[in-house]
């Protein structure tokens, strides 16, 4: 395990840590899936601290992944939306998460549609911020978990091909992605409809490539982004059914992607868009993993912002 | 305007005086008889002022700022608005038509007026709307407004997008010597979009308003000031492309000017990378590559204007999301030293360029003869100290609003005195006091 301390109450994104802090977590996580392959899949690390998840975006899968790691770290957690909070009334989201902060609890988890929203919050709270997901900025765990589910399947991380296709633009996914791989010596190549490909992503080392035979081919890792219908009617391409036949993974299109690569997706799925019913269970897709890898990765990340907090 | 009852006879010793009009820049003694300018041998009873080492400027114009009253005045207030300008070392400044109510009637343009007469430290000249609403569909009555007192026509904030009715307003604001100001903006490019488009609205997922929002509408705005044959003046040019095409505008003879505001000239869209929102303004703050461009067009001309773009918002307003934030900063008590700063110290303006940008360049596109010492006239000056080094501190200011993009910045360069009709609003001066 990487010799380090963390010394971060908050986890705002990737692009801020380093490639040994990010190994770091990675390594906890191992710890923690562990744990949950135990008949007993709980440990007291997090006995005494509270934590409450605060979705202003909705997520269900996220959440309920966030809760469970929660309640197998022992921690206590209250569960806040838009609606059930006094955002609805009218207060701003930092008087929100100030009222959260002096009822004494330790970690806020987040998600909002906002880009920026958390290192808004961490700058003004004392408690720890936990990002899960704001707006197209970062989803961190996320992106850990991928890497994590990556790293399982092809021991490395370092000089692999990974590409990630979708809408690039709008996705929080793809930015922790691309940061923590780039960190960690992948080649990462984006393809998508140019429309949703920005160009600058180059600069920072970022293959960019709007033909999905091309993005594929050489790839270890095939990683597919769920499309969001709005796009569509905000005219950045035709039609859902076009978007399936060219930049979809098909029986046509998964001619090109290399037999031992690993076929990725964050969820939910929308079958027969972004991929095919066999491939996204066939022999290799990864996305369940992923999910359950999912787990471990924010086990380990709330119980290692929990050591730095400044309320211990 | 609030002005102290008593009127002195000065004479202002020993200053580099520099007035670009009419070619200046020379120390010499300014006198100041009955609150205009005189010969300072004719005057009797003088008080004599020393000012060795600090520069004396024509009366610093501001044709971009937002006073926020009526209907803001959380943010700001005519009084709270005109100190500030006093105290950045504007004269004159031009207050901007999207209040609530909007300026698009003559019945507001006198309720601003008479509220100035009782609360304003500085000149205000309003501008009305261009168009009934500013929505951009129905001409507003031009003519009425030009009587009720407005020196300039702009939708402000909205950007007429019925190329029509643009055309129309060009040819008929000529009849009343009325300059249109424009905030040039495509609405479907812009949509949504929160910071420049490039390179760093995509690392941090905020969506981008690209350049071709703004060079669009300059083209248009372009051509049919041709069409017209009349003035069309390009408000904060935030683009470099911007600068390119009205440059090769101006060669054609066409009436199009251009101003850049200090946070454009001063700051890239990097400034955003904290999601600070006191650098989220439309336009956006541009590249490095833009920047450069807006300085050449400072330093060939090009851009005959620099304007603050004074946009107050409470603290509670920008301490929020930062896609959630309202657009806008303030400027008007930093723009001079930070220019001084940015432009005189670095090497890339003379002063006497410099002191163009406020005086000459907005009074001619305004069409008002402004923005010069010579005898007879009004004496209103601005007094700075071009080599003083301090910290810009929000906490001091004279706003009502704090939501700048230089506080902490160390600046070089200080306004010292500012001197309406004769009469000394602000002063940093020993032993000279101001209005307030």
């Amino acid at each position: 395990m990487t010799d380090m301390k963390w010394t971060r109450k908050d986890l705002i994104g990737l692009e801020d840590l380093s490639a040994d802090e990010i190994l770091f977590i990675l390594d906890t996580a191992e710890e923690f899936k562990k744990v949950n392959e135990r008949r007993v899949k709980k440990v007291p690390v997090l006995r005494g601290k509270t934590v409450i998840n605060f979705f202003v975006e909705p997520s269900t899968r996220t959440r309920a992944s966030f809760e469970l790691a929660e309640q197998r770290l022992s921690a206590d957690i209250v569960n806040m939306s838009a609606s059930s909070s006094s955002l609805s009334k009218g207060e701003t989201l930092l008087d929100t998460a100030k009222n959260i902060e002096a009822l004494q609890v330790d970690i806020i988890v987040m998600r909002h549609a906002a880009s920026g929203a958390h290192q808004f919050l961490a700058k003004n709270l004392r408690c720890g911020v936990i990002n899960a997901g704001d707006g197209a900025h970062e989803h961190p765990t996320q992106g850990l978990l991928d890497i994590f589910t990556i790293r399982q399947k092809k021991k490395k991380i370092k000089g692999l091909n990974i590409s990630i296709i979708g809408d690039i633009l709008h996705s929080r996914v793809a930015r922790s992605n691309i940061y923590a791989l780039l960190k960690l010596g992948a080649n990462v190549t984006i393809a998508g409809p140019p429309t949703l490909l920005p160009k600058q992503f180059e600069q920072i080392g970022v293959r960019v490539c709007d033909n999905l035979k091309d993005a594929v081919e050489n790839a270890d890792v095939v990683n597919l982004l769920r499309i969001q219908h709005e796009r569509q009617r905000a005219s950045y391409f035709p039609s859902i059914g076009e978007y399936a036949s060219v930049y979809g993974i098909n029986r046509e299109s998964i001619k090109y992607v290399k037999r031992d690569a690993l076929i990725m997706h964050p969820g939910p799925i929308n079958r027969g868009v972004e991929l095919e019913s066999e491939f996204a269970d066939g022999d290799q897709s990864v996305i369940l993993e992923q999910v359950t890898n999912g787990l471990a990765v924010r086990m380990a990340v709330l119980y290692l912002v929990a050591g730095c907090l400044k309320t211990n | 305007m609030v002005r102290s009852k008593e009127v002195y006879n000065y004479i202002l010793e020993k200053a580099r005086v520099i007035d670009p009009k009419n070619g200046i820049d020379e120390v010499r003694d300014i006198g100041i008889e009955n609150g205009v300018i005189a010969e300072p041998e004719k005057i009797s009873n003088a008080k004599i002022i020393n000012l060795e080492g600090l520069v004396i400027a024509p009366g610093f114009i501001d044709m971009h700022v937002h006073l926020r009253e009526p209907g803001g005045k959380d943010k700001e207030t005519i009084k709270t608005g005109t100190m500030a300008a006093a105290a950045g070392g504007f004269t004159t400044i031009v207050s901007m038509p999207n209040t609530n109510p909007l300026a698009d009637n003559p019945s507001v343009i006198e309720y601003i007026k008479s509220h100035c007469e009782l609360s304003a430290y500085v000149n205000v000249l309003p501008s009305g709307c261009i168009s009934k609403g500013s929505e951009g569909i129905e001409m507003s009555p031009i003519g009425g407004l030009k009587k009720a007192g407005i020196v300039a026509i702009t939708d402000d904030g909205k950007c007429v997008q019925n190329h029509e009715l643009m055309k129309h307003v060009l040819m008929y604001s000529k009849t009343f010597g009325l300059p249109v100001l424009d905030h040039c903006q495509d609405p479907y490019l812009a949509e949504g979009g929160l910071v420049s488009e490039g390179y760093w609205s995509s690392i941090k997922g905020l969506r981008g308003i690209p350049v071709a929002a703004e060079t669009i509408m300059v083209s248009r705005d372009i051509i049919l000031a041709e069409a017209a044959g009349w003035k069309v003046h390009i408000q904060h040019v935030s683009a470099g492309d911007s600068v390119d095409m009205i440059r090769e505008a101006q060669k054609k003879k066409i009436r199009v000017s251009a101003e850049v505001t200090p946070h454009h000239i001063a700051l890239t869209d990097e400034c955003i990378k904290d999601y600070d929102t006191n650098f989220k303004m439309n336009p956006p703050l541009r590249t490095e590559e833009d920047r450069q461009k807006l300085i050449k067009g400072l330093q060939d001309g090009t851009i005959s204007v620099i304007a603050t773009d004074h946009a107050p918002h409470t603290t509670t307003d920008k301490l929020v999301e930062f896609a959630y934030a309202p657009f806008g900063v303030i400027g008007l008590e930093t723009a001079v030293c930070v220019c001084l700063t940015e432009l005189y110290h670095k090497d890339l303006l003379s002063l006497t360029e410099l002191v163009s940008k406020f005086t000459v360049g907005p009074a001619s596109v305004l069409g008002l003869d402004i923005g010069s010492i010579e005898i007879g006239k009004k004496a209103d000056l601005t007094i700075f100290n071009p080599d003083e080094k301090y910290t810009i501190d929000s906490g001091k200011f004279y706003s009502k609003s704090r939501n700048t993009s230089f506080n902490g910045k160390e600046v070089k360069g200080r306004v010292i005195g500012t001197i309406i009709s004769g009469r000394f609003v602000f002063s940093q001066i020993d032993g000279i006091k101001g209005t307030f």
